[in-house]
């Protein structure tokens, strides 16, 4: 066992090391991030490269099965995989709701055809995939949604109105939450839904963020005809696909923190430079107990993940992932909130001179974090999950 | 380094805490209390404890123990922690055979390892002066006098200083307060000639002590580990303290929390249990997490005290710091959830609200903690 890893290790070293273009090892600015798709688009052609090859690999997916483009490994290789690929600064080839979201479930409960036609592309990074479940009046009560597909022969005619899709407007292809039964209890006339956006009766538009950016979208879905191939775990059975997918989704944007862009300066590194230092040591104490406080809290809450990662029997996320999504999520905003208060006015900037490329990205990124604790579930129905599915707590 | 417990640990923790919850229920603190019990712990329960081994954990198979480990000792200690046992684990299985078998010399070790494996030994450090955890602000005194040493001076907090036969005491030969270097640690016998030793009745009613030390001559062979380099000694054992309070700590909260999420279940007000409210789920919510935090760090600290590495000083600081501040909000919040019962003596959940700040003050509380941490990592 500990010989396998140990060549597997080695195995792994080599093969970035000789892969991974060198450009590919410094921190990743926010316009070279690759996120795949028809129209994608590559700033700097290693990225592609890096793609290309690591897609090769099978390692964009490193533990999906090789049959569907995946690497085969165990979770247990793919960690030192992911370690390696740390130690050198690699970026992260690809990022994709396909792999974190998608791609986990079609596994689970995707027919073989589903399987073999989505999951490849997907890890070669050829659709990009956007998500349908929010609508304007189901956020958090997610299963009073109302988009309607009424199946017609062959085909389901969809009709609806979903919100904040992020990338709508980019993406190739939504996975759907949609009603297929009205009269039903409202977590049982679901289902899961896999639609091409090339049909003229989808369109999105975008949505501007407080942080300036717009990664989201409303999308209108009329009178769409989608094909009863691509329902995906049976009739009126969306809800289970719906909730499995949400844990794999929270278990991502847990680790919000640790996505990787490469080398960055520590919260320490960045109050001695803005605030002061004295004696080798962060000047103002307050300042001090509070960064450590933070960083004992990220480090125990890393430990968590990876003793709950020795501890899963499955692969499935389970209730905890309730957990993970919710301290995970918190650690990052006050991450934000305590780098701010390290660099000071500097980190207030919002455009043009005075301040560095850097400075200008903390406001933004601080902004932009305040989403973490709403997507994918907010902070207050995380604790409401753990204290109803992991506590037994009564409704 | 594996963050889950392999089969022999597992059992460990499996036969430790059957065996607190089954014979030293949180009751039988409050009989110690109320019995104003002269040693502060049951020893019929404590020669229970040696045959288990436990008392020998951290000693060496040469001397007696059996060199199981700072993991396994661990799970022994957070076993006791969720029923607030007392027994001199602490003091003496911990603190003081980490003292001993990492810094004595052969004759120490054989004077004392063997007897202490056999639970016939009570070791206390003598360490604190001050009413807050400062390991180097040490005025005790350390005087040449002839070919040996004159201690004076007074130490308080002195974990079951009135009962050990043997302190370890914390000196200063050279330098002044507050510094590293200076300081030298002494085997001093409890009954030795100028030594008082008085109880102190903490709220927690666990055992500690006062210790007066008038002019008590030692020998040079008293010195443990070398003279004016005790903090080579004491930074590696109070690391071992750090973490086994804080599996301690980690039972104390772990118990204190299941016992509230059942009293959610349980009491009914508005003719629903209080465990619907939403605003008391999401407080267990959080707390669960934290306690979910403070397993990984404590499992993290002790499994690299075992592993020798570096890290291990800056993971019992974290250990120490999540457990501590774990266990403090449980204890508050299990009192306030239980409403008024919760005020009452007759109720055991104040018991580990009491423990938590004692356990928390000892050795370091949060702000201790984290400032040493932003040491090591350089800020
Ligand atoms: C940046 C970003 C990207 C997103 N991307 C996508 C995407 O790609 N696809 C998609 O489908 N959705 C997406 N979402 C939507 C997201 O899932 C929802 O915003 C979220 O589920 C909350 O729903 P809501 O906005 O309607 O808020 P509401 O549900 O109206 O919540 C408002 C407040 O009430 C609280 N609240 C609601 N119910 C309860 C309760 N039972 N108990 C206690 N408090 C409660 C909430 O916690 C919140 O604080 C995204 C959101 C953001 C911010």
């Amino acid at each position: 066992m500990a010989a396998d890893a140990a060549a597997f290790r080695a195995e792994a070293r080599a093969w970035l090391e000789a892969n991974c273009p060198p450009s590919m090892r410094t921190p990743m600015p926010d316009d070279e991030v690759v996120w795949g798709g028809r129209r994608a688009s590559f700033k700097n052609p290693d990225s592609k490269l890096w793609l290309e090859r690591m897609a090769a690999k099978g390692w964009t997916v490193p533990t999906w099965p090789r049959d569907y483009g995946g690497g085969g490994l165990s979770d247990a290789e793919a960690r030192i995989l992911e370690e390696e690929m740390r130690r050198l600064n690699c970026r992260s080839p690809l990022q994709s709701f396909g792999i974190w979201m998608l791609g986990p479930v079609l596994l689970e409960f995707g027919t073989e055809a589903q399987k073999a036609a989505h999951l490849p592309r997907i890890a070669r990074g050829e659709i990009r995939w956007c998500q349908g479940y929010s609508e304007p009046e189901a956020g958090s009560d997610l299963a009073g949604l109302k988009t309607r597909a009424v199946l017609q022969g062959e085909h389901f005619l969809v009709n609806g109105h979903k919100i904040w899709t992020s990338y709508a407007n980019f993406a190739d292809w939504i996975f759907c939450l949609v009603r297929t039964d009205p009269s039903a209890k409202k977590h049982e006339g679901i289902s899961f839904l896999l639609i091409d956006m090339d049909d003229p009766g989808v369109r999105t538009r975008p949505i501007r963020l407080i942080s300036g950016a717009s990664p989201f979208c409303e999308t209108f879905i009329e009178n769409v005809r989608v094909p009863q191939e691509n329902l995906v775990g049976g009739l009126n059975n969306g809800w289970t696909i719906a909730k499995k997918l949400l844990e794999h989704e929270r278990k991502m944007i847990a680790s919000i923190g640790e996505r990787q862009r490469g080398a960055e300066r520590s919260l320490a590194a960045l109050a001695k430079a803005y605030a002061g230092e004295r004696d080798g040591r962060v000047a103002d104490a307050v300042l001090r107990d509070r960064i450590a406080q933070h960083e004992i809290d990220q480090r125990a809450f890393r430990l968590t993940q990876r003793r709950a990662a020795e501890e899963a029997k499955s692969g499935s996320p389970g209730p905890a992932s309730a957990m993970f999504k919710y301290y995970g999520t918190e650690l990052n905003k006050r991450k934000f909130e305590l780098l701010l208060h390290c660099v000071g006015t500097q980190a207030l900037g919002w455009q043009g001179d005075g301040f560095s490329r850097d400075e200008l990205r903390i406001a933004r990124e601080w902004l932009r974090s305040k989403a973490n604790s709403i997507e994918g579930g907010t902070s207050e129905i995380q604790l409401n999950i753990i204290a109803k599915r992991v506590l037994g707590l009564p409704d | 380094m594996a963050l889950t417990l392999d089969a022999d640990t597992a059992l460990i923790r499996d036969t430790a805490f059957d065996f607190f919850a089954k014979r030293s229920p949180v009751s039988a603190l409050r009989k110690l209390r109320d019995d104003k019990d002269a040693l502060g712990f049951s020893l019929p329960l404590w020669r229970q404890m040696v045959e288990l081994g436990w008392a020998g954990f951290l000693v060496p198979e040469a001397h007696g123990g059996s060199d199981f480990g700072c993991l396994g000792l661990g799970q022994v200690l957070e076993a006791a922690g969720r029923t607030l046992a007392a027994s001199p684990l602490v003091a003496t299985a911990l603190i003081g055979a980490s003292a001993l078998a990492l810094a004595g010399s052969a004759a120490q070790k054989a004077a004392h390892l063997p007897a202490l494996a056999k639970g016939e030994r009570l070791v206390a450090l003598a360490l604190e002066e001050g009413p807050h955890h400062a390991p180097y602000r040490i005025a005790t005194a350390a005087r040449r006098a002839g070919t040996g040493f004159r201690l004076e001076g007074e130490k308080r907090l002195v974990l079951d200083g009135h009962v050990a036969d043997l302190l370890i005491v914390a000196a200063r030969s050279s330098g002044t307060a507050d510094e590293r270097g200076g300081i030298t640690l002494f085997l001093v016998p409890a009954d030795a000639a100028g030594v008082a030793r008085t109880r102190s009745v903490m709220v927690d009613s666990r055992n500690a002590a006062l210790v007066r030390l008038d002019g008590v001559e030692l020998g040079e062979e008293a010195v443990l580990g070398r003279v004016d380099a005790g903090a080579e000694v004491l930074d590696p054992v109070l690391d071992r303290a750090r973490a086994g309070l804080a599996a301690e700590m980690l039972g104390s909260a772990a118990e204190a929390f299941e016992r509230t999420v059942q009293y959610l279940k349980d009491r009914k007000q508005f003719g629903v249990p209080i465990g619907s409210f939403q605003a008391l789920k999401h407080r267990a919510a959080a707390m669960f997490c934290e306690i979910e935090l403070a397993r990984s760090a404590v499992v993290a600290a002790l499994a690299a005290l075992d592993a020798g590495g570096d890290e291990a000083s800056a993971l019992a600081s974290l250990a120490k710091a999540k457990a501590g501040d774990a266990l403090f909000l449980v204890g508050n919040e299990g009192v306030q959830m239980h409403g008024g019962i919760g005020m009452t003596d007759e109720h055991e959940i104040g018991f580990f609200l009491k423990r938590a700040r004692v356990a928390q003050a000892s050795f370091g509380d949060g702000a201790f903690q984290r400032d040493r941490y932003a040491a090591l990592m350089g800020y």
